[in-house]
């Protein structure tokens, strides 16, 4: 996971410094006039956005990953014993809070699955509280279908794309 | 300029269809002038399904020229658009037209634009909007504007570029996923989700300034944004109170105040042109279907009664049509419902739709589909019978939103 978000960086900061010289910032500038006189009437001034960094360290030798059935929001028995090491994490230590991200897979419309994995990642803020952990330290959000796991299609790729990933801030 | 981006290309579907022949003459001086007009036109026209250009090789005239009708008769064009397009001292352009009906002998009027460079595009939108209007009697969008979304390995990037695709410009560049645009009834702004800060946010964002804000940015996931048409109320799904329930927030900035009050999923929310209804997707009867209800709340009325998943709804600006997607089998659909009779019809033979937004004149729909695995935008008629295709990006396109008519 690691690896994979130092990666995702340097492609990032790779992009960033490509589109600083892009010519379309040419385009925005060169506006001066519009229609009937007075600054263009087609200009688009564009704005890039820095990447920032994430995550930090967890319990140790905790999974962060909870996958879901197709259509269910329930977390499966086999995640208690992981749900079960993030509490006694976070009731340990009151000032760490975490993220929990909930996803979809690639089917459907992007704002409904939005929804579909908001339900997900509450299922495990749900669960965690239960658990006795302060809601203050949990923020259930949700990617929807926007960041897969794993790229492709068929039900091998869906499943592990079904998921609530806790991410320690 | 900006990285070659082929414009809509036409694919005309239908039989019987009647298509006004008309000839685009060359404008005088459009050798010298770095954009076409004439073919723009021409382009314009043909792609609303509605024109056929007629060969108007080896003739010279412009808008003080008087057509040789029996020429033109002879070539069976009904309709005629000449001009000129000439460079001022201060290196703006003045592009004039005129149209003639050739039937008739009758001049159908012109106009003069003062334009600089960067805007001779939206001129000939606006000579296509003029021809369109005079011959068909429906407001053209030809110089309208569409926002999508771009995927490019793991970079992402919002758009604006003319009603026919080209002259994209990259409003923003992100790192992390960008989606659900929607356009501000004055043009001027989008309001979108961005992904940027690890979560959901809405932002506002002024697509000449390049300026943005935060407009949601609560607890929980911050998604859906759809401007009223009064420009002063975007409607947002929110997550803060757990669940995502529908909530409106000034467009200035302020604290939302919440709609919906369901223990479901109710999310997508559009307002009617009139601003008076919302029509949503909620799952509050165990699948997700398509409601409407006050803009000011109350209690939601179902819309959509086939099948078993009916999502992303758009209401044309007529009030008359309610576009959406329905999953029949394992295939995502663009559907049309006329919302006086509740009749639906199909629209594309296409198995991944997504995000349908109508053209302001209420005649197209702008929608994502999947060709050849590659994600597209195309554009249709309420028949289905004209598609155009956004063809030649790099990577992929999604997340059309069709703005407002551009202040003349």
């Amino acid at each position: 996971m690691l690896k994979r978000t130092i990666y995702s960086l340097a492609i990032v900061a790779l992009i960033a410094g490509c589109s600083s010289d892009t010519k379309l910032d040419d385009a925005a500038v060169g506006n001066a006039g519009t229609m009937g006189g007075t600054g263009s009437a087609s200009g688009v001034a564009p704005v890039t956005i820095d990447p920032n960094a994430r995550t930090a360290q967890g319990p140790v030798g905790v999974a962060r990953i909870i996958y879901f059935d197709y259509d269910s929001y329930t977390i499966k028995p086999d995640f208690q014993s992981l749900i079960d090491g993030h509490a006694r994490f976070l009731k340990a230590n009151p000032n760490r809070s975490i993220s929990i991200e909930g996803h979809t897979d690639e089917r459907g419309g992007r704002e409904y699955n939005l929804a579909l994995g908001q339900k997900r990642s509450e299922a495990v803020r749900r669960a965690l509280t239960l658990l006795g952990v302060n809601d203050s330290q949990i923020e259930a959000v949700s990617f929807g279908k926007e960041k897969p796991a794993v790229q492709g299609t068929g039900e091998d790729v869906w499943a592990q794309n079904r998921r609530a990933e806790i991410v320690y801030r | 300029m900006v990285p070659a981006l082929a414009q809509f290309r036409v694919d005309v579907a239908g039989v019987g269809l009647t298509q006004l022949p008309i000839a685009l003459v060359p404008f005088k001086g459009e050798e010298a002038s770095p954009q076409k007009i004439s073919e723009i036109v021409k382009a314009d026209l043909e792609r609303s399904g509605q024109f056929r250009g007629v060969d108007a090789s080896g003739q010279a005239l412009d808008e003080n020229s008087r057509p040789d009708l029996t020429l033109w008769r002879s070539r069976s064009a009904d309709s005629v658009v000449a001009g000129s397009v000439v460079r001022q001292g201060d290196g703006r352009y003045i592009v004039q037209f005129r149209l003639w009906d050739v039937v008739r002998g009758q001049d159908l009027g012109g106009q003069s634009y003062t334009v600089p460079q960067g805007d001779l595009r939206l001129a000939a939108h606006r000579v296509s909007d003029y021809v369109y209007e005079k011959l068909t009697g429906e407001r053209g969008i030809f110089s309208t504007r569409i926002a999508y979304v771009t995927k490019t390995g793991s970079r992402y990037a919002l758009w604006v570029a003319d009603a026919d695709g080209e002259n994209a410009q990259a409003a923003l560049n992100s790192p992390e996923p960008i989606i659900s645009p929607c356009w501000s009834s004055n043009g001027a702004q989008l309001a979108y989700v961005s992904f940027e800060s690890r979560k959901p946010v809405v932002y506002v964002h002024n697509v000449a300034s390049g300026q943005r804000r935060l407009l949601a940015n609560f607890k929980g996931s911050n998604s859906a944004p759809a401007w009223a048409p009064d420009g002063n109320t975007v409607a947002v799904t929110l997550s803060r109170d757990g669940g995502s329930q529908l909530y409106t927030i000034p467009a200035a900035g302020g604290q939302p105040k919440r709609l919906t009050q369901s223990n479901s999923i109710d999310t997508e929310p559009v307002y009617s042109a009139d601003g008076g209804t919302i029509y949503f997707v909620s799952d509050r009867g165990g699948a997700p279907q398509i409601y409407k209800m006050s803009a000011s709340g109350g209690s939601p009325q179902r819309v959509t009664f086939t099948g078993s998943y009916n999502i992303s709804p758009s209401v044309s600006a007529d009030g008359r049509w309610l576009a959406y997607i329905t999953r029949t089998g394992g295939a995502f659909k663009l559907q049309v419902m006329e919302l006086a009779s509740g009749n639906v019809t199909s629209l594309t033979d296409t198995s991944a739709d997504e995000s349908p937004s109508f053209a302001p004149n209420s005649k197209l729909i702008v929608y994502a589909t999947k060709l050849q695995g590659r994600e597209a935008l195309m554009t249709t008629t309420l028949d289905g019978k004209i598609k155009a295709r956004l063809a030649g990006q790099a990577g992929d396109i999604r997340e059309p939103d069709w703005g407002p008519f551009q202040k003349q």
